[in-house]
């Protein structure tokens, strides 16, 4: 059975799993003690690119060539000096020009090797042309008017937190913000469009419910194999786009819940897609302290929880946006918590083993 | 000469060891061991070049007032201490 690897970014370091079905441990440990928000394995060239945020210290790049045993620290993202303050229209605060959280990192396509893309709070997209040995703040974005309209979702400030590069045409990237709504650029960052018809904001005023630039986002996932097929796990629910993100339905047939914050789709099956629910936005555990993931086979006309394996009384589990992930094949899914547990399945989510319950909250997760 | 002394959780983190440097202000000090010591820049200040909210910086045993600019005088024997600030960890 092919040996798989897992990296979890937590609050207490850069951890990885390896294993296969259901035979997993923990082997390694970066950066111990110091917080990773955020973690890129370059399918590319095998570099690992891990956001380090140190408390004090701020936020750094750091890169791995050989899986994880060295470290070397890379350019990281600055706001410019001497640009003039923006107010956020809900916060009536300046905007900070500043790097508070390294949120998103994506690889730009296959034919452009030394592009990344890296999404930040509070709300600037960086793109580095040099493979992270230098960035740039995509003007083209940040300079947009509707920028003061962006407000933070459970952070003070905006934040980017999926980026999609469309394998198809590397210049089409597709960026969400929380809350900031869906934009992309077709020309590789130089205009954007603001997109996202039919999602809605129910903790808006009924006249702003529509209003795509406010539209709190979750995550997004786009279908590798099928680009114009998004999910979006929204504050208000789950959202499908079949037309590259110019419009969303509504799928209302969630079971337990349509509130949380992960999803994944599957790479070959824009059809198949996995979350795991939660209670409320004002309370955010488990339905019923009962853990599940929840999963959709024919493009959310239904949906299974998902059970087996997954403690069932008084579990209090989390699982934050970047938390759930599944491998480029498709066979294998993982999740981690905010309690510092990870579980996998090697069935499409019909059963899951617990690998760890010891670790330190977890921020982010993702196959190697 | 300006002695500058860094937290041991900075050089836990960083090449940062303790060096001399000539300037008078907070700003020209650290502009110089920044000269010297180039990585050390964003871990100290901010993207605005500021101080970064959970760094302490200190005179001859005095906190500095302008954390934004570095404008702080100091004297041709003064020591800077660069310390981390108790919040932020």
């Amino acid at each position: 059975m092919k040996k798989r690897h897992l990296y979890l970014g937590t609050r207490k370091g850069l951890i990885k799993a390896e294993g296969s079905g259901k035979e997993w441990k923990i082997t390694q440990a970066s950066f111990q003690g110091v917080s990773v928000p955020m973690f890129l394995p370059d399918r590319r060239d095998g570099r690992l690119i891990a956001a380090v945020e140190h408390g004090h210290f701020g936020t750094k790049l750091q890169a791995s060539e050989n899986g994880g045993a060295d470290w070397v620290e890379m350019g990281v993202p600055l706001y410019p000096t001497g640009e003039p303050e923006v107010i956020c229209a809900m916060s009536q605060r300046p905007i900070p020009q500043s790097l508070e959280k390294i949120w998103a990192l994506e690889a730009g396509g296959g034919d452009e090797a030394e592009v990344l893309w890296c999404g930040t709070i509070p709300g600037g997209l960086f793109k580095s042309l040099d493979g992270g040995a230098s960035w740039n703040l995509v003007e083209g974005l940040w300079q947009r008017p509707e920028r003061k309209e962006w407000f933070g979702g459970g952070m003070d400030w905006p934040g980017i937190h999926s980026i999609t590069v469309d394998p198809r045409d590397s210049r089409h990237v597709t960026i969400a913000i929380s809350c900031g709504g869906v934009w992309d650029t077709r020309d590789g960052g130089e205009n954007w469009n603001l997109l996202g018809e039919g999602l809605v904001a129910d903790f808006m005023p009924p006249d702003q419910a529509g209003n795509p630039n406010i539209q709190d986002a979750h995550r997004v996932v786009a279908c590798p194999s099928n680009p114009d097929h998004l999910w979006m796990q929204h504050h208000n629910g789950i959202f499908r786009s079949t037309d590259a993100a110019k419009t969303w339905e509504r799928i209302t047939t969630a079971n337990p819940s349509d509130f949380g914050f992960s999803v994944a789709v599957h790479p070959l099956d824009p059809l198949t897609a996995w979350f795991v629910p939660g209670t409320l936005d004002d309370q955010r555990f488990p339905v019923n302290a009962s853990l599940c993931a929840m999963r959709t086979r024919d493009g959310g006309k239904t949906f299974e929880a998902l059970r087996t394996g997954l403690p069932q009384e008084q579990a209090y589990h989390l699982i934050y946006r970047h938390c759930l992930d599944v491998s480029d094949d498709g066979e294998v899914l993982a999740f981690g918590s905010t309690t510092g547990s990870v579980w996998i399945s090697d069935d499409g989510g019909d059963s899951w083993e617990r690998i760890s319950s010891d670790l330190p909250p977890i921020y982010c997760l993702r196959f190697g | 000469m300006v002695v500058v002394r860094f937290t041991p959780n900075l050089a836990r983190q960083t090449d940062a060891h303790s060096c001399e440097v000539q300037g008078a202000s907070v700003r020209e000090a650290l502009e110089a061991v920044f000269e010297k010591m180039p990585g050390l820049r964003g871990y100290i200040l901010d993207d605005q070049q500021a101080v970064r909210k959970h760094v302490a910086v200190f005179v001859d045993g005095d906190l500095i007032v302008d954390r934004m600019q570095l404008s702080d005088s100091i004297g041709p024997d003064s020591e800077i201490f660069v310390m981390q600030a108790l919040s932020g960890g």
